[in-house]
């Protein structure tokens, strides 16, 4: 075995670990650092469960090699909630019953916080575009977005 | 059973409360199936047919055991005999056994210290495969000569001649049909097609097993039903039931696929052979070529009607495919095709034939959706030529209480004129269309299902309450069941805690399956809430010193009642608590049951879509979903079932399918091909809760999670179809056959 | 398998030229880890070019634009002038799989993949855009429709890979546009696709067309357009560009569409990309 040492941050923690050439950040992620929040629902890239950001940008970390994370910031859905105050979106999302089974809930989450990060007014339109990687099969969408739409609301302070 | 619903004013069922799991599931701190490990854990991987159809002749492990890291191989020599034809069907599924029958199957499985080693230990499994010629389509399956997948499965009693890949006969109906065609203005008869679905639950099959030399084991899995999970395991291992504990992780959605066995089996015997725990997770691409799709199926049917639009006849011939066994779909299917309608001549006939594909599962109603789309999609053909309104017809047409129903019982108090009425003046059905746009109706129908089910609820000292039950909370049941166990004792919500418990914890209980959870585990919940109540009146009665009788329980408090009325200040719940060790010790409430009073439930949907004539791409525009709930103990997740129903609905409708290649080879095994609808796709949905209370309900709930699948089916192809001005008769409509609909 | 992220061009070509196994370059890596997960592939060597400075940089040169290799989907999006000047390029590579896709996914991937449905593949076509490439004999220049040569298929060589892309000026009243038809309206592999790049003179004839086809034949296919030439785009033209579309196309049946459907559709696509095109030269018909 050649593994590679990685130094990385994750959620703002600084963090260390070998990892084979092959693995990917989200084996990574939930086999070693046992972050458990993003989760395998397909591995390649076609729904959104293992949604990261990888220094601010959204990404499937089943499709970013762990080897590949070295000096770049990580952020998963466990460090969405500052503490015990849970995130806007997290409160929504519970508020709307916007989730069913849960799942695709961390992937939606990751995603929808860097929805508007870079759109803090979106359409309607515009979220479930941004969430099309997001695959969700209990809910039909409807609760989601409506549940993102009113935690862009408030965010923007309206 | 004594329906509450009438004399009661709720404080809490109706409300929206947060769900006792929300904080877990929006944290990433909630446990899946895959989220589990141990320590010295192994990792399993199966090793699959690359065939449709072969004889394996032989299986030669060695090279695999000896290779560093590889703990254990098991085949099916592994496994004891199953009782009964179901449980060996499903081993037999979960292992091939003399051989493969479908792209996919199971052959061999593998433990090693990681999953790159137990990826290597696959390779060097040496199988001798013998290729048979094999068969996926029901039309190819049933000729003469088709390749017969096992001779002594075909259906017992079946008439001379019979196919030898016929598995299952199914015949409901009464009166006479020939006499009801006579009296018709108006009779058509269509053929109709549906192919495989899936259902696409985003967290594929996971589990951790754990035996020990002993004989007892652990198994932590994902599943829709850990006793079912448990008594099949055991069964396959050759256990005793006590040995094996199940413990029921988060699940990561189901809708029927969580309710058999897969790997979990597997998992328990490369467990015992190793000596270690092993875990397993499927990949979505075995999640879809070796899970349980849903039956694809043919259907003819025959419906005759007057000119006013009474159905005067109706006739369904049904052809589904299950896959590689026997399926009894086929009579759920049968039985719900014409179930919305009160009918004098009707008949519902039909078989299932095996095929070389994976063994199918339940989905969502299953049966209902294939058996009443073709049922649906004609009666709208016949409104059409006939110049009539689509909900008059179905509000004519409708079954109601006292309806002798297509298959059989007479109802009970029903809701469907109800939610018919409700579409009707719904503004949804009288905004106006746009240029090729076409808007569909159609009624769907679930029996629902009560079941085995056992609740305990302990009242703690501090005055909150743990209630414990046995199903997998896959939508918010938490929530409801802690919503009924907090009205019904008068506490607040938040003082009760619902957890899930393993097996070993409490009795037996039916997988969450059925649309049985809010309503069964309801039922009982409530039934042992007024155990612990009638308990706790009779330790108060003893503090009082009156008779038990004179005790009532009132907002979560004893009081005095009758003539003892006003003489003792009323005690709480957490009063009575605090002093139980006092009084005889700790309080609990408990309630085992077989329900069997689960009411039917209908729904009706509207759907506008636009189609571009010259691509074919339809666009579902505009959606609502009428549905009758019995009562909806937590509104925004009946809306979310309701929604959730009616997306699959629209998806299978849509672009969903299971695409064989000539080689009986899956070709879409992956959420790129097998097209889901994503966020995009979907406008709005609409939900609209009607409440016609089921009288073997204390508080007049019926089930929710599965009639929403139904409709979408037919609403949407009879949405595309008036829009484009020609029928659809096959699904799933994707734009190629749209495009060839349209230009003829 | 080995991962190594080197730091130049030149350490880069050393890397994959002297890989006596399969060599992979990794930009985005949303088909090769795809690819891998599938046991479709299995490098021995997986070369991260992310590391190589101005990989990723978007650099303005001769009234054109150069883009780096390692430029995500989601970088190129958020840059104001590629935008402005090649619409319809843009376009192309923003639908190339989900938000997470588009912030890995590269277009000079999209190009090497050599997927007869890549989305982005007709729109540089169309474009006239020119691939930079760096090898064991140096750096040469290469019209990025003569990359793929089959499907999983490019004219690259041992030890090659693309460093750039280069997107040239383009002259006044012209843009382009691409479309392409998917079951979806996200999510999903290109069924027929077609980038549309268009001139038009003073009086608003079309002077120059380039239309090119993907998905609906082994490579992108180039569709002789000299029908929309000196007019208006109106009907008759434009169902004239729809017929040839259809006449070049030489589709397969397989599992996302059937061939005829593949056919009809392609000219559908063709003539509504060239309309955009139209009204985004500034140009009234």
């Amino acid at each position: 075995m050649n593994k590679i040492h990685v130094t990385t941050t994750v959620n703002g923690d600084p963090v260390e670990y070998l990892c084979e050439p092959q693995e990917t950040l989200l084996d990574v992620l939930r086999n070693q650092l046992r972050l458990t929040g993003a989760k395998e629902g397909c591995g390649t890239g076609d729904c959104g469960a293992c949604s990261v950001t990888l220094n601010g940008r959204l990404v499937c970390s089943c499709l970013v090699l762990a080897a590949e994370a070295g000096g770049q910031e990580v952020a998963t859905v466990e460090g969405i909630a500052d503490g015990d105050n849970l995130h806007i979106l997290q409160k929504k999302i519970l508020e709307h019953a916007a989730l069913q089974c849960g799942v695709c809930t961390p992937g939606i989450l990751v995603a929808a916080k860097a929805l508007l990060e870079k759109h803090p007014d979106p359409t309607e339109v515009e979220a479930r575009y941004w969430l099309a990687g997001n695959l969700c099969r209990c809910t039909g969408y409807d609760k989601i977005i409506t549940a993102v739409m009113d935690a862009a609301a408030e965010m923007r302070g309206a | 059973m004594a329906l509450d619903t009438e004399k009661r004013e709720f404080k809490i069922i109706g409300t929206r409360p947060l769900r006792p799991d929300g904080i877990d599931k929006v944290t990433g701190r909630a446990l899946y199936g895959a989220d589990m490990v141990a320590p010295g854990m192994l990792e399993g991987k199966i090793l699959r047919s690359p065939h449709a159809h072969a004889r394996i002749v032989s299986i030669d492990a060695s090279a695999a055991l000896a290779l560093q890291g590889v703990k254990a191989v098991v085949t099916a020599s592994d496994f004891s005999e199953a009782k009964g034809e179901l449980m060996q069907n499903i081993l037999e599924n979960c292992m091939a056994q003399d051989k493969a029958l479908y792209h996919g199957h199971a052959v061999a499985a593998v433990a090693a210290t990681s999953e790159t080693i137990a990826k290597q230990a696959l390779k060097l499994i040496k199988v001798d495969y013998e290729v048979l010629p094999h068969v996926t389509e029901i039309e190819d399956a049933v000729k003469p000569d088709a390749p017969v997948l096992r001779p002594d499965r075909r259906a017992k009693g079946a008439p001379e001649g019979t196919p030898a890949n016929i598995t299952n006969l199914s015949n409901f109906g009464h009166g006479d049909l020939e006499a009801g065609f006579a009296k018709a203005d108006l009779i058509i008869e269509r053929s109709f097609r549906t192919e495989s679905t899936h259902q696409g639950y985003i967290e594929p099959h996971a589990c951790l097993a754990s035996m020990g030399p002993d004989g007892k084991a652990d198994l932590w899995c994902c599943t829709q039903g850990h006793y079912a999970v448990r008594d099949m395991c055991a069964s396959f291992l050759g256990m005793s039931l006590s040995q094996l504990r199940v413990t029921a992780s988060e699940i990561g959605g189901g809708f029927g696929g969580k309710t058999v066995v897969f790997i979990e089996p597997v998992a328990l015997a490369l467990s015992r052979k190793a000596g270690k725990p092993v875990k397993m997770a499927m990949t979505r691409e075995e999640v879809f070529k070796a899970s349980g799709p849903t039956p694809s199926s043919l259907a003819d049917i025959k419906i005759g009607m007057t000119k006013g639009g009474k159905i005067t006849a109706a006739h369904a011939k049904l052809r589904f495919q299950g896959g590689a066994f026997p399926s009894g779909t086929i009579d759920l299917g049968a039985m719900c095709a014409f179930a919305a309608y009160d009918l004098e001549a009707v008949r519902a006939e039909g078989f299932n034939v095996m095929t070389n594909r994976p063994r199918e599962a339940a989905y969502r109603a299953p049966g209902a959706p294939i058996g009443v789309y073709p049922v649906e999609a004609l009666i709208d053909e016949l409104c059409i030529e006939l110049g009539l309104d689509p909900l008059d017809v179905r509000l004519l047409n409708a079954a109601d209480k006292g309806t002798k129903s297509s298959y059989g019982p007479t109802f009970e108090a029903i809701g469907l004129k109800a939610t018919l009425e409700a579409a009707k003046a719904h503004r949804h059905y009288n905004t106006p269309l746009g240029p090729n746009q076409g808007r569909g109706v159609s009624c769907g129908f679930w029996f629902n299902f009560g079941g085995s089910t056992s609740v305990s609820m302990s009242v703690n000292d501090d005055g909150t309450v743990a209630v414990t039950e046995g199903n997998p909370d896959i939508g918010g049941s938490r929530a409801s069941v802690g919503m009924m166990a907090a009205e019904e004792l008068g506490i607040p919500y938040e003082n009760i805690r619902t957890i899930v418990a393993d097996t070993n914890s409490i009795g037996f209980n039916d997988p969450t399956h059925g649309s049985r959870v809010t309503f069964s585990v309801g039922l009982a919940t409530i039934e042992a809430a007024r155990d612990a109540i009638k308990k706790m009146c009779t330790r108060v009665a003893k503090i009082w010193d009156i008779d038990p009788d004179a005790v009532m329980w009132e907002d979560g408090h004893a009081r005095p009642a009758g003539e003892n009325a006003g003489n003792y200040e009323p005690m709480s719940l957490a009063e009575i608590a605090a002093i139980a060790s006092k009084t005889g010790g700790p309080i609990a409430g408990h309630y085992e049951v077989n329900a069997d009073s689960a009411g039917v439930s209908f729904g009706v949907h509207l759907a506008d879509i636009e189609v571009d004539p010259e691509t074919g791409f339809s666009t579902v525009l505009r959606y609502t979903v009428f549905q009758d709930a019995g009562k909806a103990i937590h509104p925004a997740y009946v809306e979310g079932q309701m929604q959730g129903g009616a997306a699959q609905g629209i998806g299978w409708a849509m672009n969903e399918e299971y695409i064989y290649g000539k080689d009986g080879l899956l070709q879409n095994a992956g959420f790129l091909d097998y097209r889901i609808p994503v966020a995009s796709d979907l406008p709005p949905i609409e939900a609209v809760i009607l409440e016609i209370p089921n009288p073997g309900h204390p508080y007049g709930v019926r089930g929710v999670g599965e009639t929403a699948i139904v409709p979408p089916l037919a609403a949407v192809s009879n949405a595309v179809s008036r829009a484009i001005g020609k029928r659809m008769r096959a699904l799933p409509m994707s734009p190629p056959k749209i495009l060839k609909v349209i230009k003829g | 398998m080995q991962y190594a992220a080197p730091k130049s061009v030149q350490d880069a070509v050393e890397l994959l030229a002297g890989e006596a196994g399969v060599a992979h370059v990794l930009a985005g890596g949303t088909d090769v880890l795809v690819q891998m997960k599938m046991g479709m592939v299995e490098p021995d060597l997986l070369v991260d070019i992310k590391h190589i400075t101005r990989l990723k940089d978007i650099t303005a040169e001769a009234g054109g634009f150069r883009i780096g290799a390692a430029v995500s989907g989601a970088e190129l999006g958020e840059h104001a002038g590629v935008g402005t000047l090649w619409p319809g390029v843009v376009e192309a590579v923003e639908l190339i799989g989900s938000t997470q896709v588009q912030g890995r996914a590269t277009m000079a991937g999209n190009l090497c993949n050599a997927s007869p449905a890549g989305d982005s593949v007709p729109a540089m076509a169309a474009a006239g855009a020119v691939a930079r490439i760096a090898g064991p004999d140096g750096t040469r220049d290469c019209l990025v429709a003569d990359i793929p040569t089959a499907p999983g298929r490019t004219s690259l060589g041992n030890g090659e890979f693309i460093t750039s892309i280069f997107l040239p000026a383009r002259p006044e009243n012209a843009s382009d546009a691409y479309l392409r038809f998917i079951p979806r309206t996200e999510m999903d592999i290109a069924v027929a696709s077609a980038a549309v790049s268009l001139e038009f003179d003073t009086e608003g004839k079309c002077s120059a067309a380039t239309v090119i086809l993907g998905a609906v034949g082994p490579t992108i296919l180039n569709v002789n357009a000299d029908c929309l030439l000196g007019t208006t785009l109106d009907d008759a033209a434009l169902e004239a560009l729809a017929a040839a579309c259809s006449a070049t196309a030489i589709p397969i049946d397989d599992k996302r569409g059937t061939a005829e459907f593949r056919k009809d559709v392609v000219g559908v696509l063709a003539k509504r990309a060239a309309k955009i095109a139209q009204t985004r030269a500034g140009v009234t018909s």
